[in-house]
């Protein structure tokens, strides 16, 4: 994959152009002048003008990722800002929320501000999530306010879910003050316990510690009840249980603060496919039955699940090369994502490609408070290039992650993103 | 190769000629195991390491005897002994293992899925002596052996499995083994040590003992740790011993023939008494013996055919 800058004057010709904001459809050219929309629809092409032919190609939004793992600071083998908005660019995503449990974790101001400082230098936007807890211990608030002066747009100690409820509460009332989501990763640890897969027919044949789908819905239904309690703002990250969806779809009913997300990887497996043992596919939550698929994907058909996020999780060879007891949990999901969900929702659902890209631009950006009025004159071009029809089998050279534990190897994707533009920036995919 | 598999990882999904082939064979080395010799030259050349992550008495010294009847060369390698304490890989001690030529890994790790990880590592042939609470095959392969001896067939045989379902290799295998072969399985146990989707696997479930021994034609009886003693997971020995211990009183409320069958190690006086376990109905001490059997039957099927001679007992 080539990063260049962009030139001066470009134009995607001739591309269908979907406008997620406008809730728009048409055929037409983009021009972007020094980095800016500089007209959308029938342009009167500049001499000097970079050409792009989009035709039979689809021009969008960048898509926005509220959940990924950069890595950094501590882990910078497993993938740094700059590696992260490499793998960003090549899945189509021009923003992303980095959260922080990294080492030391993203939980003071100052913190906060490194990477601000950090993502000034890569070519995709990224937003610090800064931890609730102190060290994410789970027992001390953060100073929530001066971490959003900084930049924070959330708040989550993503990894270590809130087992204390009272904490959660606390915490739920404070974030009221910014009016910022909490993220709170849904597990209960007791219930949990050793489980390494979910607990069901599959991991009593291997013999594996389950993870029962109640660990997720029963701490999912207790911050919904403190979400409506405290009037906060709730996200749930990736649900991965039917239960967990149906939850949130009686609670949303009444309370419109409630959000979440779901990532491609729950709605494309299901638990038969851990059957050889593969610890790419160890992730938390785990990956659930069939039945747990279905509801994932009915719940982003009726609204339930607002947003795909990847949950992009970076782990060294030797993290994920060893018995399935050792092996850490989590999977990279940036490259592979829009292959992935546009086959299951729009081909085998029958979800319009349309209704698919605002999982991935407006709705995610929503929630997290950015703009998304992206064809709009003089806004800075965050724009992606996609063949909607290509099918491809995802591979090795597909990754640019500096880690590669994908579990989507020798799948075969639906519809690939050809070309990213952000910040002054395009790329060759 | 005398097996359609090259390893022997599990009994899941093992074709039913291949578990009558090994018992089958494991009959025929019993004979030698009866001879003033006990030892037979069929892999003469062959070497094996027994690579045990995890504490065993009964199942290494099993194997290990089973290699030297069968004039294997062997080398014992533990974890308490190995690099593996000072942060080595599991990749790693794998491929130096390979490095070393041997033929075959005998192997009990702590982990389900960890023998298949190592036949990605190596090309040896690998027999799994036991992953966490996934499988123990050769296990299971003695205990029908030892049920085939008894009753000359496993088709229709009613086996009760008594114990903690939950954390035993030992149960499922047999599970697995059994029910290939044509035999009914019942579980009997703690509700809680009972796992809450075997049923799917095809076998019944009862808490109530007397019941399946009512039932059954064999009972296997499992050891219960007593690491899980006091862990909220069972109250008590006596109160496990009431519910769900094979003592000798209610054996004799129940007046039918049952064979007794007990992988060890036990613990007298809690999941099975002493008298029971020494008396007429066990054949807990012919199942150690065809323990040897087996997985002299085992190592001779998958690591043979590199020798001319001595092949047939």
């Amino acid at each position: 994959m080539k990063i260049e800058k962009i030139a001066d004057n470009l134009v995607l010709k001739n591309g269908t152009i979907i406008d997620p904001y406008l809730g728009k459809t048409y055929e037409g050219d983009v021009w972007i002048k020094n980095g800016k929309i500089a007209g959308v629809g029938n342009i009167n092409i500049p001499n000097d003008s970079t050409i792009i032919n989009c035709s039979g190609k689809t021009i969008t939004h960048g898509f926005c990722d509220i959940h990924v793992h950069f890595r950094e600071p501590g882990r910078e083998d497993k993938e740094s800002l700059q590696t992260g908005s490499r793998a960003a660019m090549a899945g189509g995503f021009t923003r992303v929320c980095v959260m922080p449990n990294t080492n030391p974790p993203l939980d003071t101001p100052e913190s906060i501000n490194f990477i601000i400082k950090k993502a000034e230098k890569c070519p995709i936007h990224i937003h610090p999530i800064g931890a609730v807890t102190k060290t994410q211990g789970g027992n001390d608030l953060t100073e929530m306010g001066l971490m959003h002066q900084e930049g924070a747009v959330a708040f989550s100690d993503d990894g270590l879910p809130i087992q204390d409820g009272a904490m959660m509460r606390i915490a739920l009332e404070y974030s009221t003050l910014m009016d910022l989501p909490i993220i709170n990763h849904a597990e209960d640890e007791c219930l949990r316990a050793e489980g390494v897969m979910h607990e069901g027919k599959i991991s009593t044949h291997l013999g594996l510690q389950g993870n029962p789908d109640l660990a997720e819905s029963a701490m999912v239904h207790r911050d919904l009840e403190l979400a409506e309690f405290t009037g906060a703002r709730l996200h749930v990250p990736h649900v991965s249980s039917e239960k967990a969806v149906h939850h949130i779809r009686k609670m949303k009913i009444n309370n419109e603060k409630v959000t979440a997300e779901v990532t491609p990887h729950h709605l494309f497996f299901n638990d038969e496919a851990l059957r050889c043992f593969n610890t790419n596919l160890k992730v938390a939550p785990p990956i659930r039955t069939e039945k747990d698929r279905k509801a994932l994907i009915e719940g982003v058909l009726d609204g339930t699940l607002d947003c795909i996020a990847t949950d992009h999780a970076p782990h060294t060879i030797e993290d994920k090369e060893t018995t399935f007891d050792l092996a850490s949990f989590g999977m990279i999901g940036l490259e592979s994502c829009f292959g992935a969900v546009k086959k299951v929702l729009v081909d085998e659902e029958g979800m319009t490609l349309e209704s698919l890209i605002k999982l991935l631009t407006v709705n995610p950006r929503n929630i997290m408070g950015f703009d998304s009025d992206l064809f709009g004159e003089g806004i800075e071009a965050e724009l992606i290039v996609v063949d909607s029809d290509q099918e491809w089998t995802f591979s090795r050279e597909h990754v640019q992650s500096r880690s590669i534990n994908s579990p989507f190897y020798n799948k075969g994707l639906s519809g690939k993103v050809i070309h990213t533009i952000s910040c002054g920036f395009i790329t060759n995919n | 190769m005398m097996l359609q598999h090259k390893h022997l990882l599990g009994l899941e999904g093992y074709p039913a000629e291949d578990i009558q082939t090994i018992i089958d064979t494991a009959f025929k080395f019993r004979e030698v195991l009866d001879r003033p010799i006990k030892k037979v030259p069929s892999l003469q050349g062959v070497t094996i390491v027994n690579l045990f992550f995890e504490n065993s008495t009964r199942t290494r010294i099993s194997f290990e005897l089973a290699q030297k009847r069968l004039s294997a060369d062997t080398v014992n390698f533990s974890a308490s002994s190995s690099s593996l304490k000072k942060g080595e890989s599991f990749k790693d001690t794998a491929q130096n293992i390979e490095a070393m030529k041997i033929d075959a890994v005998v192997m009990r790790h702590p982990t389900p899925g960890a023998p298949k990880l190592l036949t990605e590592f190596i090309d040896a042939v690998v027999i799994n002596a036991g992953d966490g609470t996934h499988e123990h095959p050769t296990q299971a392969i003695l205990d029908m052996m030892s049920l085939h001896e008894k009753f000359g067939k496993l088709k229709g045989l009613k086996i009760g499995i008594v114990g903690d379902i939950s954390h035993s290799r030992v149960a499922l295998s047999n599970i697995y083994g059994l029910l290939i072969m044509g035999a009914e399985v019942t579980l009997c146990g703690p509700p809680n040590l009972i796992p809450p989707f075997i049923k799917e696997l095809g076998v019944e479930v009862s808490t109530q003992i007397d019941e399946v021994i009512e039932w059954a034609d064999a009972l296997n009886v499992l050891r219960i740790q007593r690491e899980r003693m006091g862990l909220g997971l069972v109250p008590s020995t006596r109160e496990y011993r009431a519910m769900f211990g094979l003592t000798q009183e209610r054996l004799d409320t129940h007046k039918k023939e049952i064979v007794i069958m007990h992988p060890g190690p036990m613990n007298r006086g809690v999941e099975i008494d002493g008298t029971v376990a020494d008396g007429d109905q066990a054949i807990i001490l012919d199942q150690v013996l065809n323990g040897v059997a087996s997985r002299m039957a085992i190592l001779y099927l998958l690591c043979g055919g590199k020798s001319s001679e001595g092949d047939e007992s």
